[in-house]
């Protein structure tokens, strides 16, 4: 039997992609807190996560049964760049200001600093998930 | 690589607002700068930030991340503040001087606005930066 390394990390990997792409938005948000008109966006992360590990799980067992390779061909795997960030473009909010501003800007300073924050934790705690499985393998590889 | 556009995003803000830094301290430095002709005055100015779509410059549609530029200055439309100063070589022959709009204390909260701002945006870099070289520590 094959070892499948994505299904060896689980949802990890995606998560790591998504908390990189929210950083970016956040990033994004906090550039142009007084950029006039702006609308501050945020990830609607779990459906986020749940769309990008729900086509790994059939796409493994399509692989697995063979029973059409070209169904198994068109779905799209959670490593697929293209794919993967155009999901994400599908579960991009905007926020609800707390205080609007008269400039049309919904950047909240505070708030998208926070978010900024727990989305580093974040980032870094599924880092240090990812690692332990890379740690577990090392040791089942060499034994020691 | 799209992790590198953050630093893009944090460096075109900090980028506009050293733009925003630098018009303060031009209305800072010419708060006094007065003249005899209300036309020639030095007028407060301000710059005008805009989104920048990086998906339209790249020609990307899934890309979420947009960078802020400066699109212009302006010069404030408020008019400038007569005074009777006959003695003031620059005075008109009415004996008036018109020094600029600028609003000094307007001036100084908005130095503060934009120090914060940048602030803001070097931390992003720094933990961008921080959570990347993470990244490309995993595994070892």
């Amino acid at each position: 039997m094959a070892f499948d390394l994505d299904s060896y990390l689980g949802v990890h990997a995606a998560a790591l992609k998504l908390h990189e792409r929210r950083t970016q938005l956040l990033a994004t948000n906090l550039a142009n807190a007084d950029t006039p008109g702006y609308k501050a966006q945020d990830l609607d992360f779990r459906s986020a996560l749940n769309a990008a590990t729900a086509p790994a799980a059939t796409a493994g067992q399509l692989t697995t049964t063979r029973s059409s390779t070209a169904a198994a061909n068109s779905i799209s795997l959670p490593g697929d760049g293209a794919t993967g960030a155009g999901s994400t473009e599908a579960f991009l909010k905007y926020r609800t200001p707390l205080a609007p501003s008269l400039d049309g800007n919904t950047v909240d300073a505070q708030l998208e600093q926070s978010a900024f924050a727990e989305n580093a934790v974040r980032y870094q705690a599924t880092l240090s998930f990812l690692s332990s499985r890379f740690r577990s393998l090392m040791t089942a590889i060499t034994g020691q | 690589m799209s992790s590198f556009k953050i630093f893009d995003i944090a460096g075109s803000g900090m980028s506009a607002q050293s733009v925003r830094l630098n018009t303060v301290a031009s209305n800072l430095a010419n708060a006094e700068s007065v003249s005899g002709d209300p036309n020639t005055a030095y007028r407060a100015r301000h710059p005008v930030f805009e989104a920048v779509r990086a998906s339209v410059a790249a020609g990307q549609k899934n890309d979420p991340g947009a960078a802020v530029r400066v699109s212009g200055i302006v010069e404030s439309e408020k008019a400038p503040e007569a005074r009777y100063e006959p003695g003031n070589p620059l005075a008109n022959a009415e004996g008036y001087i018109y020094a600029p709009n600028v609003n000094v204390v307007e001036e100084m909260v908005d130095m503060i606005s934009a120090s914060r701002a940048y602030q803001n945006n070097v931390e992003v870099m720094n933990t961008s930066k921080e959570l990347l070289l993470a990244t490309l520590r995993l595994g070892q």
